[in-house]
């Protein structure tokens, strides 16, 4: 049976990993390549890699990342954050990384998803959500969440995976980092509409929050501080949830 | 001297670095030359069915695969090239192996086919060598071969696929073995041993 995934998130920004609250206040959490490799180590189905880093060098930095994470890890990995054109799907994925995943890009432009699902497969590209709950329901966040968007969360994610998108990384901004559990009436709610795999993320904080969303339908389930902290282990994770009843890897 | 051949489909740095880990001899190429001398071959794949044969076929490797008489390893797309047919692009593949690709079925499962799966090892292959049955592989594929005469482990995804195939010297994997942890390198492990 195809288990359920655990995968640790590393924001990234100059090589450092760093981890906020709603999407601000970062704080320093060690280097991404000896994190990465510690995870590998621990059991980690997957790593997300979310780079932040503003300046010029950007590019240069995030491919000199990509491969050191290649040469210590043999699971795959997504990197995302600020990729925005065919040519620099092209970079990470000849880097070493396995997927990429589109934000604000493919908000911007939307046929991006359909040409490089075209071109790399469906299976490499990963669409990463930002949705906040507003008045008139969930809307869709871009720019690192600093942005609303006139989209609708549910819909958003339906026109991404008919574009192509081979799963979606749907995060909860009102959740991320609360430690108040994953939004479990969005994710159920997505995983009725969209054939393509759901990645839970934004507001983990103990086991029970991860079977939840397991429960729910996701099929994987993101978490950052929780993992960088050392407040929770993914192997005492995963143990938790075999013993629930749940297909994970161990 | 192991050849990756070159063919622009993605992902050669991982199964690199598996090869350095094992202190393997490798070249990535796509000179027909330099691919047809090797001791054996890898084709990697990540990408899109018909545009890689396109390039096979540019690159002049088409005859030279099918003549190689050594060992060879299609890892996931470079599987399913092995295969006659395929219904991705509709594209004729290399027909070595007497078996046809086909879509998972959207009604009955999420697609790509994403995660760790467990195979059922079907048929006494070297390849799997030390490798326990009901292992976890890494997959991630939006085809499939169906469980045949040629199939030495199978996968189920709301069908029984087949997670490996053989015939002869060729021998292909669904999964990726240079992205499913120490499991993955054993598989390479004993490629390299053939």
């Amino acid at each position: 049976m195809l288990a359920k995934r655990i995968i640790p998130c590393l924001d990234v920004k100059d090589g450092k990993v760093v981890k906020g609250t709603n999407f601000v206040n970062l704080r320093d959490a060690g280097s991404a390549v000896e994190l990465a490799e510690r995870y590998y180590h621990e059991g980690a189905d997957e790593l997300v890699f979310l780079d932040i880093t503003a300046s010029i060098e950007k590019r240069k930095t995030l491919v000199n990342l990509i491969q050191e994470v290649a040469s210590v890890i043999r699971i795959p990995f997504t990197v995302g954050g600020g990729i925005s054109s065919v040519e620099d799907i092209s970079d990470v994925l000849n880097s070493g990384a396995d997927k990429i995943s589109l934000n604000t890009a493919a908000v911007k432009n939307p046929d991006l998803i359909s040409e490089a699902a075209k071109k790399f497969g469906s299976q490499a590209i990963v669409a990463a959500v930002d949705i906040k709950k507003m008045s008139d329901g969930y809307k869709v966040f871009i720019n690192g969440g600093k942005q609303e968007t006139e989209l609708e969360g549910l819909s958003w994610c339906k026109k991404v995976s008919e574009l192509g998108a081979g799963e979606i990384l749907i995060t909860s901004m009102d959740k991320d980092g609360t430690k108040s559990g994953y939004d479990i009436d969005f994710i159920s709610n997505l995983v009725k509409l969209v054939n393509v795999p759901v990645i839970a993320s934004g507001g983990a904080g103990t086991k029970e929050h991860f079977l939840e969303a397991f429960n729910a339908g996701a099929d994987a389930c993101l978490a950052a501080g929780l993992f960088h902290y050392q407040e929770l282990k993914i192997r005492e994770l995963k143990n938790y949830l075999f013993q629930k009843g749940i297909q994970v890897r161990l | 001297m192991i050849a990756i051949i070159d063919y622009g489909a993605g992902n050669t740095a991982s199964v690199i670095n598996v090869l350095k880990d094992l202190k393997a001899d490798f070249v990535l190429s796509g000179d027909k030359e330099i691919i047809s001398s090797a001791d054996k071959i890898i084709l990697p794949g990540v990408g899109e069915a018909s545009s890689a044969m396109n390039i096979l076929n540019e690159l002049y490797l088409i005859d030279v695969i099918k003549n190689f008489s050594k060992p060879f390893l299609g890892i996931c797309l470079g599987m399913q090239l092995l295969c006659r047919k395929t219904e991705e692009g509709d594209a004729d593949c290399l027909n070595i192996i007497p078996v046809d690709v086909k879509k998972f079925n959207l009604q009955k499962t999420k697609v790509p086919h994403m995660g760790w799966n467990q195979i059922e090892l079907v048929n006494n292959n070297f390849l799997f060598n030390g490798i326990d049955d009901k292992s976890y592989f890494y997959f991630a594929h939006s085809y499939y071969v169906a469980e045949n005469e040629f199939t030495t482990s199978v996968c189920k995804y709301g069908i029984n696929f087949s997670s490996s195939i053989r015939y002869e010297n060729f021998y292909g994997v669904q999964f990726h073995p240079e992205k499913s942890a120490e499991q993955g390198i054993q598989i390479i492990k004993n490629f390299l041993s053939l």
